[in-house]
């Protein structure tokens, strides 16, 4: 299967990288001066790349016997029938690494090795993205500093261990709250002063144009594949394609080959945390308060100065105060729906899914799980028996089981 | 007042202009506009209030560590003003240097009128370009307001000549490939930078970013307009938190040092 990274949808951003317009819409290029030529390389560099076929033969192959793609796309039986509506999980669980992410982080990764720099970098969360990082540094043979909070190398050590493990730096960034914000704040600081031969792999379709359309570009192969795939086996496309949002990449990757066509509903689920209400969550799109953060126009958790507020989520891959612009844009165009999903919801899905399929999710994507069970009434509803939904099943739960240990009480009891 | 108006007086003293940096609500609302004050009297020629944000991008450690204590502190935009009325009082051409978001936020024609209101000269905006900032370009030529860009040594000629069109005060050329904070040495990226940049502008070109002692100022002020010092003024708070007493007398020290340096071109 051929990744169709060079294809466009009428959903694509303008040259300055505008989803929607400038007066309208969302993205664009809000940066220091120091980091514009850089990031006009980067997208003239990718504007090439992704049109060499060479590239994309090399892309492919690394895809295919590096990180074991195409990844499946699964009938879950067991829960179509509780559900009532046929169920498809896109298994990127299966993916080396254990996530979409190892998508984005090698196709970035082998446009630094075209553009000839020597060492990469990158913030991570919860560690996914430095462990994909990290990965695709050691696959490559690049340098590699990844930026953490300090508050998420203290509850993360596993991943911090795994990324020093594959020979990476691991920088704890003590300043602001500690989390993925300010680790993103302290890679591009770093990134001011070490441009000239260190390439940045943003971990999500999110940032600075060319970030957005490049990382969109990259991880689309989830929705080109799963698209073909759900014609090849299952002889048609989906009602209704469902992901997790986060910073927004895996729920783009899946979404974007899906775009034109009209007759497939879009869902994006963001993290409601201890419920949109309370104020606690990381539902940014559904806060609806646009605002500039990390380099683009997009809907910001923000009070009322402009100051980012903390977001919170059991899943720390969703525990974002942004969301990549895109997404703002297809909520705000209406081509896509955005809502969100509690800690609870969450995690009972998690439950669901793992017995039901014999399948542990990562929490991030038992979000889309549960995003999929709230909506398989209407969805049935609107499209008849036989209606199915596409899951984008982004992770697996192998690192969530400490969160799961203390969340239903899993431990032994002494 | 415009700041184009320091840079003439300083160009008739056959001299460079002396700007200095704090955090509005660093160490307090009240302690940033003494602190603001005392390097006036102690011969800064312009001032530059920082707007407190929660995200910044190009501070380093130093910086961050003040903004952090005025965030903690409860700041607000109201507060930034209200330091910016102070400052200006004294007759000095005073500027806000703030992130972006806190803008947008308030509305830019909105914090246009209020920052005239207030007395400011304009605006110094380390992280956006003009080619994203139309909207302030057009409230702050209502307003007559200076707009500060910045300029860095990884500029293409094309884009400094895009971007010193758009300026009004005067250009703030950044001395190195990095983010605020003070260094050892000064840096020989500055020269040829603040070079390009007048090829494309009759504007005074100010250089910033590292700059922390008399010397390194004399340096500086041997090819530039303007010197822009802001970390080693938040240093030395820092260092003498625990005695306002002592941390005034230094930063006047401090100033008074920087003044006799870009008198020594
Ligand atoms: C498995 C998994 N899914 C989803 C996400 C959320 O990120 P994004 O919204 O960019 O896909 C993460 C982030 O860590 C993740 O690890």
């Amino acid at each position: 299967m051929t990744t169709h990274i060079h294809e466009t949808t009428s959903y694509d951003a303008d040259e300055l990288g505008w989803f929607g317009g400038e007066a309208e819409g969302f993205g664009g290029r809000f940066m220091p001066e120091a980091l514009m030529k850089a990031l006009i390389e980067l997208d003239e560099a990718w504007q090439q790349a992704k049109a060499d076929p060479e590239f994309v033969k090399e892309f492919d192959a690394i895809l295919r016997d590096y990180a074991n793609l195409p990844s499946p796309l699964y009938h879950a039986t067991r829960l179509s029938e509780q559900l009532g509506v046929r169920i498809l999980l896109k298994r990127e669980d299966l993916n080396h690494t254990g996530a979409h992410k190892i998508r984005n982080v090698l196709g970035q990764a082998l446009l630094t090795k075209r553009m000839g720099k020597t060492r990469v970098i990158a913030e991570t969360g919860a560690g996914q993205h430095g462990v994909a990082s990290a990965t695709a540094a050691a696959y490559f043979g690049l340098d590699c500093t990844v930026y953490m909070g300090k508050v998420d190398t203290d509850r993360q050590a596993l991943n911090v261990a795994r990324m020093r493990l594959l020979g990476a730096e691991v920088v704890p960034v003590p300043s602001g709250s500690g989390t993925l914000k300010d680790a993103i704040n302290e890679a591009l600081r770093d990134w001011v002063a070490s441009v000239d031969h260190t390439a940045y792999l943003f971990g999500t379709a999110a940032g600075p144009h060319p970030f957005p359309t490049l990382v969109r570009d990259i991880v689309r192969g989830i929705g080109d594949e799963a698209r073909a795939q759900s014609l090849e086996q299952f002889g048609g496309l989906p009602n209704a394609v469902v992901a997790a949002v986060g910073g927004g990449s895996n729920a783009i990757g899946l979404f974007t080959a899906f775009l034109d066509d009209k007759d497939v509903e879009i869902h994006g689920f963001e993290a409601g945390g201890d419920g949109f209400e309370t104020g606690r969550h990381a539902a940014t799109i559904q806060a609806n308060d646009p605002g500039v953060l990390h380099g683009a126009r997009t809907y910001v958790l923000q009070d009322e100065d402009g100051q980012t507020i903390e977001s919170h989520s059991i899943s720390a891959g969703l525990d974002y105060p942004g969301v990549g612009p895109q997404h703002a844009w297809l909520a705000k165009s209406g081509r896509a729906s955005y809502t969100s999903i509690t800690d609870k919801e969450a995690m009972d899905a998690f439950a669901l899914l793992s017995r039901s399929e014999g399948i542990i999710p990562a929490i991030e994507s038992a979000h889309a799980i549960a995003g999929a069970i709230k909506i398989a009434p209407e969805i049935k509803e609107r499209h008849g028996e036989g209606a199915t939904i596409l899951i984008n099943l982004s992770g697996r739960g192998d690192k969530d089981m400490g969160t799961a240990i203390d969340y239903f009480g899993l431990g032994e009891s002494k | 007042m415009s700041t184009s108006v320091a840079f003439e007086k300083a160009k008739a003293e056959d001299r460079a202009a002396l700007v200095g940096y704090l955090p509005a609500g660093f160490p307090s609302v009240e302690g940033s506009i003494e602190a603001l004050t005392t390097m006036v009297e102690a011969g800064c020629d312009i001032i530059e209030i920082g707007l407190p944000y929660s995200d910044p991008v190009m501070d380093g450690p130093t910086i961050q560590d003040a903004v952090q204590q005025a965030l903690d502190g409860g700041v607000r935009v109201d507060d930034v003003f209200r330091v910016v009325e102070a400052v200006a009082a004294t007759g000095v051409p005073t500027l806000v240097m703030t992130s972006w978001n806190p803008i947008e936020r308030r509305g830019v024609d909105r914090f246009a009128q209020q920052l005239q209101d207030a007395g400011g000269a304009g605006l110094i905006t380390p992280d956006i370009t003009p080619d994203f900032a139309p909207e302030w370009i057009e409230a702050a030529d209502a307003r007559d307001l200076d707009k500060v860009f910045l300029v860095a040594p990884s500029s293409t000629d094309e884009r400094i000549a895009m971007t010193t069109a758009q300026c009004r005060g005067f250009v703030y050329a950044t001395a190195v490939m990095g983010v605020t904070g003070a260094r050892a040495k000064t840096s020989e990226l500055a020269a040829p930078l603040v070079a390009r940049t007048r090829q494309t502008t009759d504007l005074p070109v100010g250089v910033g970013l590292g700059v922390s002692n008399g010397a390194q100022a004399a340096e500086m002020a041997a090819y530039a307009d303007g010197v822009i010092v802001g970390s080693a003024f938040v240093r030395t708070l820092l260092d003498n938190r625990s005695d306002e007493q002592a941390a005034l007398k230094a930063l006047a020290h401090l100033t008074e040092d920087l003044a006799a340096g870009v008198r020594a071109r």
